[in-house]
């Protein structure tokens, strides 16, 4: 029999119990490749993508370069059995690049259990990161959940990203339509946790002026806009919390290559962008 | 820290390793057919367009589109749309050999329009029409416009979405585009934006053969470039930015990354919009 069908079927048979005795290996530390903090395995819900299959996601990370991909699973946006779509998360990233892809497991402190969800994450995946989805979850960052959830991560070390929107409010599905997440609360929080390792993705340039200046979070450059994003935003914001996130495959993974290319950056800003913070943040864990 | 570069001789660190390679996608020509002289620097039309030009050289694309003015109006007065075009007509001045510009027009105050018509492009170096939000444009007020524009070969864009969460009161969609292009078969429009949800975008004009699309000013969505493609074909694709408002890095992308061959790609970065320009720009006396 094949090894990884073997293998699939364990997982399958006997789920976590497995799980739990062979996490994934941890990838490699990129040396000078980028690291991409800002990636999804799984189907979009609402279309069929180009680089949807882990295959070939893959093999576009490594032709721009990518030496290590963080990536969520598309089906915790709106699955409630989150423990199945982490499990599945963690397999598919072992099996199509246990050194590209470092599985980033979800959890909604808002469902019952979740704290659950939380151990499974760490103790039978290995997980060091974790993605929250507060729009798609129905909750907000001044949730009472939300705090506790923040407090219990953070005390296991872990980085938590939180999504600050999948997609533009404009072309969503006209019967599923969510906000960009509320960050207003957040600067509070953080400054009762200050040891937080907390990073946003797909915050956009009116996010990072407003209620998240000050904070010290790290932020992708997926969704930054405009000519010379990322040298506007160094403008305010600090060079150590920048991170490389391309927000693929729902996005073309060049648009975030080409960002680099489109701001006049120095050699240390772009090696910090490209790989450096993340590694170092990473690094902590 | 100093950051030691790596020379010819020299065994490469890994600092200098990091660069990208700033010629990765320098083997296309390209024209940005949708530019603006907002969401960039500078206190002058001329220093907005001069930062324009440099972030579009870190890209590689040759030559800019420009239409508005330093501050938007969606719903102009007649002499506010001649101070948007005032505007564009001192930028492109200070770069002829790079910039196109096209007059910002309203369906609202047509008279106005038609004069402004007159001024910027069958007297003035302007070579398009730009129509934005302020009346939609299946109404045929718009018509001695879309007449008179046709008359000078002027390219014609026209602005359309289909917002999922409201249109403004007058702002296009593509259907509003199709109901204009049927009443004028035999001229040449583009449809803006592709309607923003392209995959809606891209059905409504599909039948229509004298129907460019415009790439520019939505989220770099994969998947975009190549639906077109397959529904449209490659000729009737145009990449445009949006720019400054949009980063031109996002809206290459939608090209550079699409899974589609360089040959379209080359169509679509420049090739079908230097067509669609021709008998203006020939008649005007303008290499390019």
């Amino acid at each position: 029999m094949n090894p990884i069908r073997r293998r699939t079927f364990l997982h399958a048979a006997f789920g976590t119990a497995i799980a739990a005795k062979s996490a994934p290996p941890k990838p490699a530390a990129p040396a000078g490749g980028i690291t991409d903090v800002n990636v999804h395995l799984g189907q979009w819900p609402f279309r069929r993508l180009p680089d949807d299959e882990p295959a070939k996601l893959a093999a576009r990370l490594r032709k721009g370069g990518v030496q290590q991909a963080w990536a969520g699973s598309f089906d915790a946006i709106l699955h409630r059995d989150l423990a199945a779509a982490n499990q599945r998360l963690a397999l598919a990233c072992q099996q199509h690049g246990p050194d590209l892809f470092l599985p980033v497991g979800t959890v909604n402190p808002t469902q019952p259990g979740w704290q659950d969800d939380l151990q499974r994450c760490t103790d039978q995946h290995g997980m060091k990161i974790l993605r929250l989805y507060p729009n798609y979850h129905s909750y907000t960052l001044a949730d009472a959940a939300f705090a506790k959830f923040l407090e219990s991560a953070t005390a296991k070390n872990l980085v938590i990203q939180i999504v600050a929107q999948l997609e533009d409010a404009r072309t969503q599905h006209p019967q599923v339509q969510v906000g960009p997440v509320d960050f207003k609360p957040l600067p509070a929080l953080l400054k009762a946790i200050p040891e937080h390792r907390v990073m946003i993705l797909n915050a956009n340039r009116s996010m990072t002026l407003t209620s998240l200046a000050g904070t010290k979070v790290w932020v992708d450059i997926a969704m930054l806009e405009g000519v010379a994003g990322i040298e506007n935003l160094l403008t305010d914001w600090p060079a150590n919390r920048i991170v490389f996130g391309s927000h693929a495959p729902f996005f073309y993974w060049e648009s975030a290559q080409l960002k680099l290319q489109e701001s006049d950056l120095d050699e240390a800003k772009l090696r910090v962008l490209r790989f450096g913070n993340a590694q170092a943040l990473i690094g902590l864990v | 820290m100093a950051i030691q570069k790596a020379t010819a001789n020299s065994r490469p660190n890994a600092v200098a390793m990091v660069r990208p390679r700033r010629n990765a996608f320098a083997t296309m020509k390209i024209w940005d057919l949708h530019c603006h002289l907002s969401g960039v620097a500078g206190l002058t039309p001329e220093e907005r367009l001069g930062n324009l030009l440099r972030y579009a050289d870190r890209v590689g694309i040759e030559r800019l589109c420009i239409y508005m003015g330093m501050k938007w109006a969606q719903d102009p007065e007649p002499d506010e749309l001649q101070r948007q075009n005032d505007d564009v007509l001192r930028a492109i001045a200070k770069h002829p050999d790079r910039t196109f510009g096209f007059v910002y027009l309203s369906a609202k105050h047509v008279e106005r329009s038609l004069s402004e018509l007159e001024r910027c492009v069958a007297n003035g170096p302007m070579v398009g029409v730009k129509l934005w939000v302020a009346k939609r444009c299946n109404d045929p007020q718009i018509d001695p416009l879309i007449t008179r524009a046709a008359e000078l070969q002027a390219v014609i864009f026209q602005h359309t979405w289909f917002k999922t969460n409201g249109n403004y009161e007058g702002e296009s969609t593509p259907d509003d585009f199709a109901a204009m292009a049927r009443r004028f078969p035999k001229v040449p429009m583009i449809c803006g934006h592709t309607g923003g949800n392209w995959e809606l975008g891209i059905r409504a004009v599909k039948p229509l053969k004298n129907v460019w699309i415009d790439l520019a000013g939505s989220d770099p969505t994969a998947g975009m470039t190549e639906m077109a493609v397959r529904e449209l074909g490659a000729d009737r694709i145009l990449y445009g930015s949006d720019g400054g408002g949009r980063s031109f890095a996002s809206q290459l992308a939608k090209v550079h990354g699409a899974q589609i061959s360089d040959e379209d790609k080359q169509k679509i970065f420049c090739d079908n919009l230097r067509g669609l320009m021709q008998p203006i720009l020939k008649a005007k006396g303008i290499k390019a």
